[in-house]
């Protein structure tokens, strides 16, 4: 894994409310057996024609959105089904933070596990940024800041085991295998 | 000693590691069910580490996502319609043996939707933990289980040491009281009970369905309902183990016997919340006054009586965009409106009593003339229970399309999917954009309204034909 520390780039916003990961990745593409390439099907129906061809009017098809690291979204963004294939998507396409109000439990798991930040902010921070879409942001993990081209400066939480293992490029794995000794204690007191 | 939850007491019961300010708890998993799509990737993970399936005991593999349903198909020698469907069903086939995992493959007579077959076989018992690589595993906790989705990475964790890394959730109790009308079903108080807290009311909560209503619910009602605990935003959704779980697991294969039940029984007891026990949130639902419901929009708190018109929320994007979508307008009825497919199964309503509830309005009657209805049941055995008392046979009669068990229609990845721009009526759990297909326009009800708008062609309230 990757150290994740800072990011900074514009933002693309999609402000529509419970945004679920069937949107984010529709069933027929999770046939998959592998992780790579998804980001092509992300937001697929919502970004592509019936012919294949890009609908032009939908954001990540502008050219504003090229390069763009942040994702903006409504309140509860990637809710529904657990397909970890969404953050997978939303990575391999190129985004490295998600901010919403709200974010579903599952996703925000997946997304922690994937080099994917999960930012909840207040309402307020967010009624700014879905109306400055293309804002350049700055998101510093460590400081758990998120500085806005105003200068206004907001402090998000987030998990720290997670935050621990995304600054120093950590899986979740290694601790976990770490523990096998607490495990294999704990089966043998329940016999 | 401080009263405890149900929840507090499953979770503490699984703490291998308490958890700490800067370390998550390591929760002991007691079940993992499995299926083709959410695990190939955790395979490769294993392969990558060189590691084994370390309790292959603690995990039961099954097929259902993209299963066909057609029985030429699944036993005959029709190749499987959708190709990367076929090469994920050979996966899973081939991981099983590499890994040593019991696996209901294709045409094994206990395969069925990994939901459905867990209670069914009696895998899923009272206090344990139980994870999968779906977000409807909060079905399990109809047995006073804390069973919640996981995603690929955890399953290659739960693989790999049978535990997973958790933060405590908080809790909610849904306090439901008062009968529930003839006619209203488990779906319809889960629909309103979302109607009312809205899709994220539950979110970074663990729910408990407390209260008369819910000690009055059978079995089969009580997973309809914790099933659909995700659609609230909640991870899982539990209820507390009492006569009816106990009656519903004697005799069941994998359910203790003889002095093993009264030992497992004298423990399933202790898993109820203590009287005086504190929740960090709570709701009342008055169940009495509940209608049988249906969705009119793009997510299931979208939501209203059937007999309500569908309410006035122009200006909101959601809202407006949802009715773009669903060729809907504010102020419409909902009953009378086009139905072009109707889906009765899933692991929401596919068990036998929702086949039989189906069976009670369709017998003697007709299917529409322009209208699907697939009934898929929800494993092997329901569809040969079904057969064997006759449902299949009411099913046919009326025209039904009856086929082999599995998530069919409820998501459109294994061939049955419904068509861009027509109604499906369906008793499966979500309506989001394109969930039954590309394009297709979803509403969500019990199997009494859509077998009753099945034969009317148009939306119907059931009891009409009770």
């Amino acid at each position: 894994m990757q150290p994740l520390k800072r990011i900074t780039s514009r933002t693309v916003v999609i402000a529509s409310t419970d945004i679920d990961t069937d949107q984010i990745i529709p069933a027929r593409f999770l046939t998959t057996t592998t992780k790579e390439g998804l980001g092509r099907q992300l937001f697929a129906d919502w970004r592509y024609q019936e012919d294949g061809a890009p609908k032009r009017e939908f954001v990540l098809n502008r050219p504003e959105a090229h390069g763009a690291q942040i994702l903006v979204a409504g309140r509860n963004f990637g809710c529904g089904s657990s397909r970890e294939h969404a953050a997978w998507a939303l990575h391999d396409y190129g985004f490295r933070a998600v901010i919403s109000t709200e974010i579903a439990d599952i996703f925000r798991g997946n997304a922690l596990k994937n080099g994917l930040l999960p930012v909840v902010v207040d309402e307020e921070p967010s009624q700014w940024l879905l109306h400055h879409p293309g804002a350049m942001l700055d998101i510093d993990l460590e400081a758990m800041r998120l500085t806005l081209p105003t200068g206004a400066s907001i402090s998000f939480a987030i998990e720290l085991f997670a935050r621990h293992c995304l600054l120093n490029g950590l899986d979740e794995f290694s601790y976990l295998r770490g523990k096998l000794d607490d495990i294999e204690r704990f089966e043998a007191a329940r016999g | 000693m401080t009263p405890r939850t149900l929840f507090d007491k499953v979770w503490s019961a699984h703490e291998v590691v308490a958890e700490t300010r800067d370390t998550p708890a390591v929760l002991y998993v007691d079940l993992h069910l499995v299926h083709e799509v959410t695990t190939p990737q955790a395979f490769s993970m294993l392969r990558q580490y060189g590691l084994p399936v370390r309790r292959p005991d603690r995990t039961l593999a099954t097929m259902d996502h993209s299963t066909p349903t057609h029985t030429a198909q699944v036993f005959g020698s029709v190749p499987i319609k959708v190709d990367a469907a076929a090469k994920q069903v050979r996966q899973m086939e081939e991981n099983a043996a590499e890994f040593g995992l019991e696996l209901f493959g294709m045409r094994d007579a206990r395969r069925g939707i990994v939901h459905i077959i867990g209670p069914e076989l009696g895998c899923t018992q009272p206090g344990m933990t139980i994870v999968c690589g779906d977000s409807h595993t909060s079905t399990h906790g109809a047995f006073g289980a804390l069973a919640f989705g996981i995603g690929t990475t955890e399953v290659g964790h739960v693989f790999a040491t049978q535990a997973l890394l958790q933060r405590k959730p908080k809790s909610l109790a849904v306090n439901i009281e008062g009968q529930l009308q003839p006619g209203v079903t488990a779906k319809d108080l889960i629909l309103a009970i979302i109607g009312q807290i809205g899709v994220s009311g539950g979110t970074g909560h663990v729910l408990e369905y407390r209260g008369s209503t819910v000690r009055a619910l059978a079995m089969h009602e009580r997973m309809t309902v914790c099933n659909m605990s995700i659609e609230a935003g909640a991870r899982a959704g539990m209820i507390a183990p009492d006569e009816v779980t106990y009656e519903y697991l004697r005799g069941r294969p994998r359910a203790p016997r003889d002095q093993d039940w009264e030992a497992a029984e004298a423990r399933w007891r202790t898993f109820v919340t203590d009287p005086k026990a504190r929740f960090d949130a709570s709701v009342e639902v008055n169940a009495e006054r509940i209608e049988p419901m249906i969705t009119y929009g793009t997510n299931p708190g979208m939501v209203v009586p059937i007999g309500a018109a569908i309410p006035d929320r122009q200006g909101d994007e959601v809202f407006d965009k949802a009715m773009r979508y669903m060729g809907f307008h504010c102020g419409e009825a909902m009953i009378g409106k086009t139905v072009n497919v109707v889906f009765i199964g899933s692991c929401t309503n596919g068990r036998l009593e929702d086949l039989q509830a189906a069976a009670t309005i369709l017998k003697g009657r007709k299917v529409a003339k322009g209208v699907h209805l697939l009934i898929v049941p929800g494993s092997q055995q329901i569809k040969h229970q079904a057969e064997a008392l006759g449902l299949a046979d009411i099913f046919k009669a009326a025209g039904a399309d009856w086929r082999e068990s599995g998530c069919s229609m409820c998501l459109g990845m294994n061939g049955d999917t419904v068509a861009a721009g027509q109604y499906s009526i369906s008793t499966s759990n979500r309506n989001f954009e394109g969930r039954q297909g590309k394009g297709a326009r979803t509403l969500l009800v019990s199997p009494l309204t859509a077998a009753a708008s099945a034969v009317k062609g148009s939306i119907t309230d059931p009891r009409e034909l009770l």
